[in-house]
């Protein structure tokens, strides 16, 4: 039994433990929003925010997932309570077939985690290895650089309400 | 005179409409949602006709079983043939209400007018459509001369729309294609072949606990979760032995060349024998795949002789025709829903995968069998496009203008899509042991804008011209339909040689394009763009280079000019694109600049990077390191402008700003280093051969 937090839930799994993450999600946990691309680290669909790293779901297996803290496109937000990226991508329009988006916000999420105020090449260097066919690049980051800006005037208020 | 679109073939209002209750009109269409952001256009100009509000419209995609054959999505038809259609339909069930409010109210129809679905007389409301719902008012025929919308009453096609399928995208709900579960769901994987004509040596087969399917060369492992079917097929992939033999060309262009071809005239106006040219080059470009982020994808269910299937094809009625004959089952005991899968930019294996599946699951009664392909067998199983040369040929008179034009295409047809004809291309269907050979790809009709020969002739006005293309009889890689199928190359090769011949006449190629075209909207993308891009002050820096290329898509289609400025380094980094469409009217403003920006970005990585690469056996770039598509940091900044034509009949944007994109890199490429690349892809191998 391997236990860890997934999307703030404290939860257990009892599987083979060479099993890949994505499947667990997927097929264990109903949680679809983490997308299948190739299996190799090569696109960045499948990708996780694994302790806040953003991480390939498609090579993590269960056996490392001990004790760690999982969270997933569903975990940033939903509907009734949009991530700012979230609502940024929608605002924005950034996406056109939509099957990379979920790694696209999770990668967006760890840069925004570690660097509040990226410009636009950091934007670009943080995705790069984030592959899109469709070429919505530039709808994406400029999701990105509004949802930057919204978490800073957010932060702000916060920081204001704390004084 | 016939009805618009696709209603001359669906006829009867109600496919296409149905008011149901709680305030809804549901609206069908046979298009289906690529990502290309269809269904939320189509819901708009149903919308604004019936004058209703986008709530209220439900858009449901086809089902073989109940829902219209609107033949294939793809080549930027969608909103000429579905939406043509459903704006036609829409105002023929909006008279049919008004009508019916006239005789509730005792009034005269011309005296009520809709807004917000309530019909308003003389007295006041008299209804909307759902209070004034007549069961069977819609179980008629389209007519001819039903009163549209004037243009400037239209308050929702024209503005743009949210995209209604992205908030479960970026919500990351199950709405894919792979995100189906059901019950007793078995999970398979294809074990394939390590080339095309190999065959599987079935001593070879471990007897394990697995559960194996084999029919002739066609193998697959089915398992209880998509882990172990994925992990079952490694294990078979390394055990298994393949006689194989080696069927691919070491030359691509010693086979364009020489390879068995049927040849024809697309074109001629005047004579091209026996001049002396002033130019004649050649351009080529590889074999390129779709490469789709995500995988194909099918599920498949028999139960009593009858077949169900899920699958993101885009022709589902052609692929269930395609089914049945290689089932060999009637045609009306299979039904095909359409799910999304990720963007496909042509004919993938969306309709292979569905055969896969559909063969395992007569194996499994009543389990519903899904079959996800590798990303390997996506980038080396799935139709390439095929590999073209262009030949053009061209001089000019003592004024500067270009007197005769000849240009030879050679290339495999460019589709081969579901015909539902007695000799199915799916892909296992060449794997089974009752095989079918897989055709030799086809070209769409010239009338539907050609295939290899698509935007092959000019749009320029050139007193004689000469345009002949020669289909391959002999396919080694199996060929069909990417994004603007021929027209990228010709486009290319068109727009490198008024490059060239401006040049040799002296003159701005800005100018010499304008002298040579008389349609005025042409001319008006040019301008826009020229405009937009500030391409008249121009800085020349060392090592950057700006260049244009223009074409009208398929000659029938939207006007699409591109101006590029790059940079070329160690390798070309494209800086920016400027890109002027005319497309008529525009039904989402956004959505338009989203498809046309994509198509811009999706032709520098064709242009700069892709090549499908193999050697005599097997196709070699079957992951994202041997089959490298564009980067984040390696896209251009992008601005798009539309002219404003919304009284014109709206064209489809999907795949017009491919070819002018392309040759835009070109003729920036030759403006840095003056170097004139005729290869594709422009790398920095091609460049210094050229």
């Amino acid at each position: 039994m391997i236990h860890f937090t997934l999307n703030g839930q404290p939860v257990e799994v009892e599987l083979e433990g060479k099993t890949p993450l994505i499947n667990v999600l997927r097929d264990y946990f109903g949680l679809f929003g983490t997308r299948y691309g190739c299996g190799q680290e090569a696109c960045g669909a499948c990708m996780v925010l694994i302790d806040g790293k953003a991480s390939y779901a498609c090579t993590v297996i269960v056996d490392e997932l001990k004790s760690c803290s999982i969270q997933t496109v569903e975990g940033l937000g939903n509907r009734d309570n949009p991530h700012p990226l979230q609502k940024a991508f929608i605002d924005e329009q950034a996406g056109q077939c939509g099957f990379c988006l979920s790694g696209m916000l999770i990668k967006s999420a760890a840069l925004l985690n570690a660097n509040k105020n990226p410009n636009e090449s950091d934007i670009r260097t943080a995705l790069k290895d984030n592959l899109c066919r469709c070429g919505v690049h530039n709808r994406i980051i400029r999701a990105v650089l509004a949802a930057a800006k919204d978490l800073r005037s957010k932060g702000a208020l916060d920081k204001a309400d704390h004084q | 005179m016939s009805l618009p679109g696709s209603l001359e073939l669906n006829k009867r209002l109600s496919s296409w409409v149905e008011i149901v209750p709680k305030g809804i009109i549901k609206l069908h269409t046979g298009k289906v949602e690529i990502g290309q952001g269809i269904l939320t256009a189509l819901r708009q100009i149903a919308a604004d006709e019936l004058c209703i509000t986008l709530e209220q419209i439900e858009i449901i995609s086809a089902t073989t079983s109940e829902g219209l054959d609107e033949a294939v999505t793809s080549g930027s038809r969608s909103v000429q043939e579905s939406g043509l259609a459903i704006r036609h339909a829409c105002a023929c069930v909006r008279s049919l209400y008004r009508d019916q409010a006239a005789s509730v109210a005792n009034t005269h129809a011309q005296d009520i007018v809709v807004e917000q679905g309530v019909f308003i007389g003389p007295q006041g409301p008299i209804g909307d459509y759902w209070s004034l719902y007549k069961c069977q008012l819609l179980d008629c025929d389209a007519w001819m001369n039903v009163e549209l919308k004037k243009t400037q009453h239209r308050s929702i096609a024209g503005e743009s729309s949210l995209r209604i399928d992205l908030p479960d995208k970026v919500f990351g709900k199950p709405r894919f294609i792979h995100d189906i579960r059901l019950p007793k769901m078995l999970f398979a994987s294809i074990v394939r072949p390590p080339s095309p004509g190999a065959r599987l040596e079935k001593k070879s087969i471990p007897r394990s606990g697995e559960e194996v399917f084999i029919d002739g060369n066609f193998l697959a492992v089915v398992a209880k979760s998509e882990f172990e079917s994925n992990k079952a097929a490694a294990y078979f992939s390394e055990i298994v032995q393949w006689k194989i033999q080696g069927s691919f060309p070491a030359d691509i262009k010693k086979f364009l060349k020489n390879a068995k071809r049927d040849q024809s005239i697309v074109y001629q106006d005047g004579g091209v024998d026996n001049q002396l040219w002033d130019l004649q080059v050649d351009f080529y470009r590889p074999y390129l795949t779709h490469a789709s982020i995500g995988l194909c994808c099918a599920i498949a269910r028999f139960s009593n002789e009858f077949l169900e299937v899920w699958s993101h094809s885009q022709s589902i009625f052609r692929l269930r025709a395609d089914l049945a004959v290689v089932l060999a089952i009637p045609v009306e005991n299979i039904t095909i829903h359409h799910v999304e899968g990720a963007g496909c930019y042509g004919h993938n294996g969306a309709d292979d995968v569905a055969l896969d599946a559909a063969l395992i699951a007569r194996k499994y009664p009543e389990k519903p069998i899904r079959v996800q392909w590798s990303r390997a067998d996506e980038l080396s199983w799935g139709p390439s496009s095929s590999a073209m040369l262009v030949n053009i040929k061209a001089s000019l008179d003592k004024h500067g203008k270009i007197a005769h034009w000849a240009q030879e295409i050679t290339s495999n047809g460019h589709e081969n899509r579901p015909h539902g004809d007695q000799n199915p291309g799916l892909l296992a269907a060449s794997h089974i042991s009752n095989a079918f050979n897989i055709p030799i790809s086809r070209n769409p009709p010239l009338s539907s804008g050609g295939g290899a020969d698509r935007n092959a002739i000019p749009l320029y006005v050139i007193k004689n011209v000469c345009v002949q293309m020669n289909r391959l009889l002999e396919m080694p890689i199996r060929t069909s339909s990417l994004r603007g199928l021929g027209a990228m190359v010709n486009v290319f090769a068109i727009e490198s040689v008024i490059e060239e011949l401006a040049n040799i006449a002296n003159m701005d190629s800005i100018e010499f394009r304008l002298d040579h075209l008389t349609d005025a909207r042409a001319k008006a993308v040019i301008q826009k763009v020229v405009e937009m891009s500030d391409y008249k002050k121009r800085q020349v820096i060392d090592g950057y280079g700006w260049g244009i290329g223009f074409a009208r898509y398929k000659g029938i289609g939207a006007y699409c000019a591109v101006v590029a400025m790059i940079e070329a380094g160690r390798s070309i980094l494209v800086k920016n694109l400027w890109v002027a469409t005319d497309c008529g009217e525009v039904i989402n403003p956004d959505g338009a600049a989203n498809q046309v920006e994509g198509g811009a970005i999706q032709a520098c990585s064709f242009a700069l990077k892709e090549s499908v690469q193999f050697n005599s056996e097997k196709i070699l770039s079957d992951n994202w390191d041997a089959y490298p598509i564009l980067k984040f940091d390696e896209v251009p900044e992008v601005q798009t402008s539309f002219i404003n034509n919304q009284h014109l009949s709206p064209l489809g944007v999907g795949e017009c700003s491919t070819g002018p994109t392309v040759a835009a890199l070109a003729n920036a490429i030759h403006n840095a280093l003056g170097v004139r690349v005729r290869d594709m892809p422009f790398t920095v191998e091609n460049i210094s051969n050229a």
